[in-house]
C-alpha cells in the first residue's frame, strides 16, 4: 500500500454526509448482530452461572430436564451415603433432594400469566449454592408453608412481596424472603421445603438430587460408582454447569439462528449501501485515480486504497454498532426458557469474542461492499480517467 | 540518453482511436527527435494529435506502430507494471488543471511520487521542501489546493513533477487554465528548470506566448507534422 492512509481517511471525511449515512447503515446491522449474540450469550451465561464447578446433579437416566426426572427416596438415600460428598459442620452430606414443578403467576406489568419454576429444596440448599443470598426477609422454616423467591421474580410478578401469600398445590404459601443469586437462573425461581411441596403436588418422588463433592476431580469416580450400583443404576450424573448449559442450548441456539438469519438479510442491504457509496467515491475521484496511475502508482495500490477506504468505513460503522449494543448490557429481559418451560430473567452480555466477531463481520461487509468498486477503480484506463477532468 | 544526445525518439509512430467501431487516425507515421536538455513545444489545433504524442512519450498510451524510445528505453515494450515503475522514475507530469489531490496538502501532494521510492522519511521531507522552495511556495506547504490560487496550484504541481528529479518533464497546456500573469510565472519557472537544471521538457500548448519560451516549436495538423 503506497497510497497514504491520510488520503483514504480524508477522502471519507470530505464526503461526510454519504460517509455517515453508510456508516449508520453498517452500524445498525452490526448493532443487531452484536445484540443477538449478546442475548444468546446472556441466556447461556445466566444458565451456566446457575451451576457450580463442584456440584453434581443426579437425574433419571435420559431425562433431559428436572421436570421429567424422577429419583425415588431410597435411591436418594443411597446416593447420600457416598463418601465423596462434602459434609457440613454437623456431619450431614451437603446435598439437596429436590422437586421441580411449574405454576402460573400473573405479571405485574401486563397481568398476563407466566410460568414459574417452584423448587422444593432440602435445608442444605443454601450451603450447596453459596451464590444464593437472602437479601430481604429470611430463609423459609423447614416443615412450614413458607417460601422464598428470587429478586428477579419479585420485580416482575404479582403477589411476590414479603408477607404476601400465593396459592398453588391446593395450599397457601407465605413469602418470607427474597434472594439474589448473582443474576443466574435461580433468581427466577420460588424455593420452599421439599418435604412440604412434594405432598402438596402429590409427588411421591424427587425430581433430582444435587450434591457437592469434596473434590471436583472425584466426579468421574463418583459418577461411575453411582451409575453402576444396581440400586441407583437408573440415574445419571452430570456436572451442574453442564446440565444448566444444556438447559440453555435450545433457547440460545434459537435466538442465535433466528438473529443471524435476520442479520444476514440486513447485511445484504448494508453491503449494497457500502457498494453504492464506494462506486460513487470512485466516480467522483476518477481524475485523482488517473493522476495517481500516471504518477506511477500500480493498479494494486489503487485497488488497495479503495478497499481500505471501504473497510475503514465498515470498521468505524462496526465499532459504532458494538458501542451501541454495549449499552444493552444495562437491559434485562424475561421470557420463557424453552429448556425449562419457565420464566428466565437474563441480560444482554457482551464478551470479547462477540466484539471480535462483530468487527470481523463489519470488516467482511466492508470488503464485500468495496471489492467491485475498488476493482473498477484499479482497472480504469489512465487516459479515460484523466480526460474526465 | 542515446549516443547522439537524443533523449526522446518518436520513430514512425502511428496511432488511431476507435470510437463506435469507427477507427479514427490520430497520428500518421510521425517521427520526432528531442535532444537532451531540449524544451520542445508541440502546437496545433484541437484534435491534431499533439496531446497523443505527449501521452506516448509519457508512457500513459501505446503506439499502434513505431517506437517511442526515451533515454534509450523502448517504452512500448514495457509491461503494465514496469511501465508504471518507469513513469515514476523518469517522467514528471504537469497537467492543465493541475490534478492535485484536493484532500492532501501541498506538501503531501508533492510527496506523492516520493512514496514510490525507497527514500527515508527525512530525505523525503528535504526533497519536498526543496521542490516547494524552488517553485516559491516554501511558505505554503500546509495549505490545501482550495486554499491556493490557480497559479500557486500549478506551481505545486510543478514541484510534484520535479521532486523525483525525473528524466523528462511533460506538460499538457500548463498555462491553459491561468490568467496572463500566472501563466507568465509558470513559463518562467519551466524556462528556469530547463536552463538551470537542464531538464528536457515537452510541452503541448495553444498559447504562442508560452511557446516562445521553448527552444523549438513543432506544429501538427490532422496527425501530421507540418513544421
Amino acid at each position: 500500500m503506497k497510497i497514504p492512509l491520510s488520503y483514504t481517511w480524508r477522502s471519507l471525511w470530505a464526503r461526510r454526509l454519504t460517509t455517515s449515512l453508510t456508516l449508520g447503515g453498517i452500524a445498525l446491522v452490526v448493532f443487531v448482530f452484536a445484540a443477538v449474540l449478546m442475548l444468546s450469550h446472556g441466556v447461556e451465561q445466566t444458565m451456566i452461572d446457575t451451576g457450580s464447578d463442584d456440584n453434581v446433579i443426579v437425574l433419571r437416566r435420559s431425562a433431559n430436564s428436572e421436570l421429567v426426572s424422577q429419583i425415588d427416596r431410597d435411591a436418594a438415600n443411597m446416593i447420600g451415603t457416598n463418601p465423596a460428598i462434602a459434609t457440613a459442620r454437623d456431619g450431614k452430606p451437603v446435598m439437596s433432594t429436590e422437586v421441580m414443578v411449574i405454576i402460573n403467576l400473573r405479571k405485574k406489568e401486563t397481568n398476563d400469566m407466566g410460568n414459574i419454576s417452584v423448587r422444593g429444596v432440602s435445608p442444605e440448599a443454601l450451603a450447596l449454592r453459596p451464590q444464593v443470598k437472602i437479601v430481604e426477609g429470611q430463609m423459609f422454616r423447614s416443615g412450614s408453608h413458607e417460601i422464598i423467591l428470587g429478586s428477579s421474580l419479585a420485580k416482575r410478578f404479582q403477589g411476590t412481596g414479603i408477607g404476601e401469600q400465593i396459592r398453588f398445590g391446593d395450599a397457601l404459601w407465605t413469602v418470607v424472603g427474597h434472594f439474589e443469586a448473582a443474576g443466574n437462573g435461580f433468581e427466577s425461581e420460588i424455593w420452599g421445603d421439599v418435604e412440604q411441596l412434594m405432598p402438596a403436588f402429590g409427588r411421591p418422588v424427587f425430581s433430582s438430587v444435587t450434591l457437592k463433592l469434596r473434590n471436583a476431580a472425584d466426579y468421574e469416580a463418583v459418577k461411575k460408582q453411582i451409575e453402576s450400583d444396581p440400586r441407583t443404576q437408573y440415574t445419571e450424573l452430570k456436572r451442574e454447569k453442564v446440565y444448566y448449559s444444556e438447559q440453555s442450548k435450545l433457547m440460545s441456539d434459537f435466538i442465535k439462528i433466528l438473529g443471524l438469519v435476520v442479520t444476514i438479510i440486513f447485511s445484504v442491504g448494508a453491503v449494497i449501501g457500502a457498494m453504492i457509496t464506494m462506486y460513487a467515491a470512485v466516480a467522483n475521484r476518477t481524475v485523482e485515480i488517473g493522476t495517481l496511475r500516471a504518477l506511477g502508482f500500480q493498479r494494486r495500490s489503487i485497488l488497495g486504497a479503495f478497499l481500505v477506504e471501504s473497510v475503514f468505513l465498515a470498521v468505524i460503522g462496526g465499532g459504532t454498532g458494538v458501542a451501541l449494543a454495549a449499552l444493552l448490557s444495562f437491559v434485562r429481559i424475561s421470557t420463557v426458557n424453552f429448556g425449562t418451560f419457565s420464566e428466565l430473567a437474563f441480560g444482554f452480555t457482551l464478551s470479547p469474542s462477540i466484539v471480535v466477531s462483530a468487527m470481523i463481520f463489519s470488516t467482511l461487509m466492508g470488503i464485500t461492499g468495496g471489492f467491485l468498486p475498488a476493482v473498477r477503480a484499479s482497472r480504469m484506463n489512465i487516459l479515460t480517467a484523466l480526460r474526465s477532468a | 540518453m542515446s549516443q547522439n544526445g537524443t533523449m526522446i525518439k518518436v520513430d514512425h509512430v502511428t496511432k488511431s482511436y476507435r470510437r463506435d467501431s469507427i477507427e479514427i487516425p490520430v497520428l500518421r507515421d510521425i517521427s520526432i527527435d528531442v535532444p537532451a536538455g531540449e524544451f520542445l513545444a508541440l502546437m496545433g489545433p484541437s484534435g491534431s494529435g499533439k496531446t497523443t504524442i505527449l501521452n506516448l512519450i509519457a508512457g500513459i498510451d501505446r503506439p499502434d506502430a513505431g517506437k517511442v524510445i526515451v533515454n534509450g528505453t523502448d517504452i512500448a515494450l514495457l509491461g503494465e507494471s514496469d511501465l508504471a515503475r518507469w513513469r515514476a522514475r523518469h517522467v514528471g507530469f504537469i497537467f492543465q488543471f493541475y490534478n492535485l489531490l484536493p484532500v492532501l496538502t501541498a506538501f503531501e501532494n508533492v510527496e506523492l511520487p516520493l512514496l514510490l521510492t525507497g527514500l527515508p522519511r527525512k530525505e523525503k521531507r528535504e526533497h519536498v521542501e526543496a521542490a516547494l522552495n524552488l517553485v516559491g511556495l516554501g511558505d505554503r506547504i500546509h495549505h490545501y489546493p482550495k486554499q491556493l490560487s490557480g497559479g500557486q496550484e500549478q506551481r505545486v504541481a510543478i514541484a510534484r513533477a520535479i521532486v523525483t528529479d525525473p528524466t523528462i518533464l511533460v506538460a499538457d497546456e500548463p498555462t491553459g487554465d491561468l490568467d496572463k500573469v500566472s501563466a507568465g510565472e509558470i513559463m518562467d519557472l519551466l524556462d528556469r528548470l530547463n536552463k538551470e537544471f537542464k531538464k528536457t521538457i515537452v510541452m503541448v500548448t495553444h498559447d504562442p506566448r508560452a511557446a516562445e519560451k521553448a527552444h523549438k516549436a513543432m506544429h501538427l495538423d490532422k496527425g501530421e507534422l507540418t513544421t
